[in-house]
């Protein structure tokens, strides 16, 4: 029994190794004194403070922050969209035709999306910098926000609306006052869901972004290509606790209520 | 019904797919009365219930609510409100808000909210529990939210769809009381739809009982119970024990059953025709000896005030008999059993 037991514990521990320890090793090193990032030099700040300098890094993060809230916001709302009219019109005559094209982008290898918003931005004459990029990551998110809310809207039971119809409420009312706050954890999954994808994507954003406007992602590649200084560890750890932070605080809002965005985040 | 009516529902048909939900239904519901549509599921008595309630629209007919027609009048717009069999209770709502929402459609203000709201949860006896999220309450108490929150627009017809459905025995029957009480003080017509024959019994003034699509009979509870319209009502309404045999008016009027000859009162039915006579357990009398039909005890069953017996007799499965609990008959017992010429309902056979 004692074997058994410990075996288990082990296997878990190899699992918890493998999933974190690359990112326990990331943000030790941000710590190094030493400008190699293989060799412990000692505890040191000073990446952090060298960050604060370093002006094209932290436009880069401002960039990509900005890019995903509101790419994200886009998402969601079209998805929200979209799941309406696949959960609520009934077997429309290109429900399935629909149902495939938004669905699409989940399976598509993300160099042809990237390299098919290139040349539709080409095709339409269309400047590329921060609007193209919110544009490409918003088309390629909003199929990730449609699957969250398709699933929220049918487990939600149509009988809440149809009560809050027989009570006064217009169809339109009824959706907004009953429907929505009911999916509600679910909208902000969707919309952390596209942020995160947003924020970390490098492939698509190489092929839609334009000068002025590279995002995080870019940015800490190109360095990596010269040579990796522990700053980029520090920002890397920062983007870590910044979206450990969004989604600790996303549990909390959403705790306790029925269709959870635990599903996701 | 002695008031006016108050909803009229008028040669309503309607189908899904080849499926008919609802064939040429008409009925009436008074003012101030509690009615019931009765029926075994897929009956359409829920369908007739969302028709009146706006969620489905007739192929046929019309719906009349206090001599305006509804036709074409979205739910949110019908003096009608509804009490889910599911409840639907707003879960992301308090109790008072919950109760409060058809209040707040209507435009009331604040203060005529919150008075209402008062009012109902006294009704139902809730008090101090408008805080309450919905989750907190046991199922008795989301029930009667639920009902709270449909009777709080004031509405001109309560629909209530298996009101008591989903609560255990012992509350049922509490519940059916009160139901009836709020019903009978606030003096709104309800219309119910269940499939409990007991609780349509116990509420209504009168019952439609449906099948298929159809209304077989409307009438008061004893009407129903006592002079069925058919073979069906009679089967569905009440345990019955339905014999089949022929008429003879050889020297009077008899129902030649397998067992014997019984005489008859009425005589509507002609010599020779085939015909079903219905008979209720306690309407077969049995003794032990003396003059009657022969039978013997197969099986004895303990109801508390009364016992059912199964009483085997000739060429026809056993009788269901109901006897006071001190007669004491036990299994393998000989027995006579009597039936009074006016006992039961006869059945033209050709139904």
């Amino acid at each position: 029994m004692r074997g058994v037991d410990l075996a288990r514990r082990a296997a878990i521990a190899a699992g918890f190794v493998f999933l974190y320890g690359p990112i326990l090793i990331l943000a030790a090193m941000s710590f190094n004194a030493s400008k190699l990032v293989t060799v412990w030099g000692g505890f040191s700040t000073k990446w952090y403070l060298a960050l604060i300098e370093d002006t094209a890094m932290l436009d880069a993060a401002r960039i990509s922050l900005e890019a995903a809230a509101l790419s994200a916001a886009i998402a969601t709302a079209l998805g929200l969209c979209a799941a309406v009219s696949l959960t609520r019109f009934g077997e429309f005559g290109t429900r399935t035709v629909f149902f495939g094209a938004i669905h699409a982008p989940l399976v598509m290898p993300e160099v042809v999306l990237g390299l098919a918003l290139l040349s539709a931005f080409v095709a339409f004459g269309m400047e590329r910098g921060f609007a193209t990029l919110v544009i490409a990551h918003a088309t390629f998110t909003m199929c990730f926000a449609t699957v969250v809310l398709v699933a929220a809207l049918r487990s939600f039971d149509p009988a809440l609306e149809e009560a809050a119809q027989d009570l006064g409420a217009t169809p339109f009312g009824a959706f907004v006052l009953v429907a929505l706050p009911c999916v509600a954890p679910s909208l902000v999954s969707a919309f952390l869901l596209a942020f995160t994808l947003s924020l970390d994507d490098l492939v698509i954003a190489s092929f839609s972004t334009g000068p002025g406007a590279t995002t995080l992602p870019m940015r800490i590649y190109s360095q990596v290509r010269l040579g990796v200084t522990p700053e980029v560890n520090a920002i890397s750890t920062l983007l870590l606790a910044f979206v450990g932070l969004v989604l600790g605080l996303s549990a909390l809002a959403t705790r306790g209520r029925p269709s959870g965005a635990a599903d996701l985040a | 019904m002695t008031t006016k009516p108050i909803l009229s529902v008028e040669h309503v048909s309607k189908r899904f797919g080849a499926v008919v939900a609802l064939e040429d239904v008409s009925l009436e519901v008074g003012e101030g009365e509690f009615f019931a549509l009765l029926g075994p599921s897929g009956c359409g008595k829920t369908t007739l219930m969302r028709l009146i309630a706006g969620f489905e629209t007739p192929d046929a007919g019309r719906v009349v609510l206090a001599g305006a027609d509804l036709s074409g009048t979205p739910p949110h717009r019908r003096p009608i409100n509804m009490m889910f069999q599911s409840y639907a209770l707003f879960p992301h709502l308090n109790v008072f808000d919950n109760i409060g929402f058809g209040l707040r459609r209507r435009g009331a203000g604040r203060e005529e909210v919150a008075r209402r709201v008062d009012r109902m949860l006294e009704i139902v006896q809730l008090q101090g529990f408008a805080g309450r999220r919905i989750e907190q309450l046991s199922g008795g108490q989301k029930q009667r939210v639920a009902l709270a929150r449909a009777l709080a627009p004031g509405p001109s017809l309560l629909l209530l769809d298996e009101p008591l459905g989903a609560l255990d025995r012992k509350l049922r029957e509490e519940t059916q009381f009160q139901l009836k009480d709020i019903q009978r003080r606030l003096k709104t017509s309800f219309v119910i739809v269940t499939h409990d024959q007991d609780e349509a019994l116990a509420l209504a003034d009168r019952i439609a009982i449906m099948r298929q699509g159809n209304v077989e009979q409307i009438g008061p509870p004893f009407e129903i119970y006592e002079r069925p319209a058919n073979r069906f009502v009679a089967g569905f309404v009440g345990a019955t024990n339905m014999i089949e045999g022929r008429i003879s008016r050889d020297g009077g009027a008899f129902f030649v059953a397998p067992f014997g000859r019984l005489e008859r009162s009425d005589r509507a039915l002609p010599d020779g025709a085939r015909a079903a006579l219905s008979l209720r357990p306690q309407q077969i009398k049995i003794r032990r000896d003396g003059d009657g039909i022969p039978g013997v005890v197969e099986d004895v069953a303990f109801r508390g005030e009364t016992t059912q017996l199964r009483i085997g007799v000739e060429g026809q499965e056993a009788l269901r008999v109901s006897c006071a609990r001190e007669a004491g008959f036990a299994p393998g017992e000989a027995v006579r059993i009597e039936i009074a010429p006016d006992a039961g309902v006869l059945f033209s056979g050709s139904e």
